[in-house]
């Protein structure tokens, strides 16, 4: 049986029925058509799908959309605002953290989270935050550097 | 990867959520072993309730000299609190070892010890700790020790429509110090081994001493031989090493394509050592 389901996603408001089974990532991939969060593993452990809900980085493969009814949703695509980016955006732009840029999105939410936690976090700090997080291309140290970006970006 | 289908139920209440349970529905938490069972359709429930949107089921608060952690508190709510680090930092600490930020955001303590995972984390702590877990069905309410309570792999001594409503830690004065140490599986972060150490000093002497084991066997375990070793003594290398050897003693080791039975059990010794000593070491 469908169930209706109202989420605000990057500052809108959208109203759907869905199926309970529905996974929070195809429903913002399918149905309400943001492409940013991606599927990588759909396993739980790869974090592309990554997106903060009611401020915290959950993988949305690993959850049905149902548990968000109600949440306020951050992807990807609500990171930049007025035509600028983000911090953490800019940061990954300049210390080369991103090769493919299909673990992007997923990186960025989840330093998001890791620099809300703690602003100024060390080496071992980060690359604790981002276990969650695979990168095929990196070898990581590129995105660990562009965290550090963001963290002084932040600071400053 | 999509689940079959199932009937979905979010009570706000806690005896809502247990009459459901008592005709059949299966609790859902953090979903974080839950759903990645359900796509792999490992376990196809009928109905679940969403013990998510209960009101006050994911409190921490001290409480007759315990600390009181409702079912629904996060893997991140135990790492974060003020009250556990200060007061029960060893829960914290095995806390911050599960998974990922995004797995310690939604899962939680009550789904993570009903699972019963024979490598997760919490239950090595729990048996350090001698935790109590209370047990609620619709009607009735029950106490269980860590001990009671793992029973073997995958299985607890839930019954049928009961939830783990909360689980009870005690407070250490003084005196005491607590260490969690875990060989992590890489890919998933699961402990291949993990040692939780709690030990108790008065003055040069060696009181208390409560080893749990997780990883190494069908169940999380006390290590009861090495902790009676150790009591009494002083903590030397020698004695640590002594207690150390023996944590393996008569148990029937797990054995699996990351380490095999015989493996599994130095790497015990060697991480009881690096539990304990780091115990040791925090005793203020
Ligand atoms: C990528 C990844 C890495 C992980 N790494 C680790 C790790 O390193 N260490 C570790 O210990 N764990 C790890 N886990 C598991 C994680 O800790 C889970 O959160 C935990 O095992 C289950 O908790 P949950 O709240 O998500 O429960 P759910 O998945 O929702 O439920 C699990 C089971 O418990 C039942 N249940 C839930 N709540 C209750 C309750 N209150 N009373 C009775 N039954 C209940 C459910 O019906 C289900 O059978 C990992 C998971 C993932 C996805
Ligand atoms: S797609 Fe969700 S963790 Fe990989
Ligand atoms: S940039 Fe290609 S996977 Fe990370």
């Amino acid at each position: 049986m469908n169930e209706s389901i109202t989420v605000t996603i990057n500052g809108t408001a959208y109203t759907h029925d869905v199926e309970p089974r529905l996974l929070l990532i195809h429903y913002l991939r399918e149905v309400v058509g943001l492409t940013g969060p991606h599927i990588g593993c759909e396993t739980s452990l790869c974090g592309a799908c990554t997106v903060e809900l009611n401020g915290k980085a959950v993988k949305s493969c690993s959850m049905f959309a149902i548990q968000a009814n109600g949440a306020k949703i951050l992807t990807v695509e609500g990171m930049a605002a007025d035509g600028k980016l983000h911090k953490i955006q800019e940061a990954f732009w300049n210390e080369h953290g991103l090769q493919c840029g299909f673990c992007t999105p997923g990186m960025i939410m989840v330093t998001k989270q890791i620099l809300e936690r703690n602003p100024n976090p060390n080496e071992q700090e980060i690359r604790h935050g981002l276990d969650g997080n695979l990168c095929r291309c990196t070898g990581y140290q590129h995105i660990v550097n562009a965290v550090k970006a963001a963290a002084r970006a932040a600071g400053a | 990867m999509i689940p079959q289908r199932f009937e979905y139920s979010a009570p706000k209440t806690l005896d809502e959520a247990l009459g459901l349970l008592a005709e059949g529905a299966k609790p859902l938490a953090g979903g974080m072993s839950l759903i990645p069972m359900m796509k792999l359709r490992l376990a196809a429930p009928e109905h679940l309730v969403d013990l998510g949107r209960i009101k006050d089921l994911s409190y921490i608060r001290e409480q007759g000299g315990s600390i009181h952690i409702g079912a629904t508190a996060t893997h991140h709510d135990v790492e974060s609190s003020a009250l556990l680090r200060g007061k029960c930092p060893l829960l914290a600490e095995t806390a911050s070892h599960i998974g990922d930020v995004q797995v310690r955001n939604m899962g939680t303590i009550g789904g993570s010890v009903a699972h019963a995972d024979p490598s997760a984390d919490y239950p090595a702590a729990l048996q350090a700790l001698e935790a109590k877990l209370v047990l609620k069905g619709v009607k009735s309410e029950r106490t269980v020790s860590a001990e009671e309570f793992f029973v073997d792999t995958f299985t607890t001594a839930l019954e049928p429509g009961e939830i783990v409503r909360e689980v009870i830690v005690p407070v250490d004065g003084d005196g005491t110090g607590t260490s969690y140490q875990k060989v992590l599986q890489p890919a998933s972060g699961f402990a291949i081994v993990g040692i939780a150490a709690r030990v108790r000093k008065s003055g040069e002497k060696i009181t208390l001493v409560r080893i749990g084991v997780t990883g190494l066997a069908n169940r999380a375990f006390r290590a009861t031989a090495a902790e009676k070793s150790l009591e009494g003594k002083t903590g030397s290398a020698a004695e640590v090493q002594a207690a150390a050897a023996v944590v393996a003693q008569g148990v029937e080791a797990n054995s699996d394509l990351h380490a095999s039975a015989d493996y599994r059990k130095h790497l015990a010794v060697v991480y009881a050592v690096k539990a304990l000593n780091a115990a040791l070491s925090r005793i203020a």
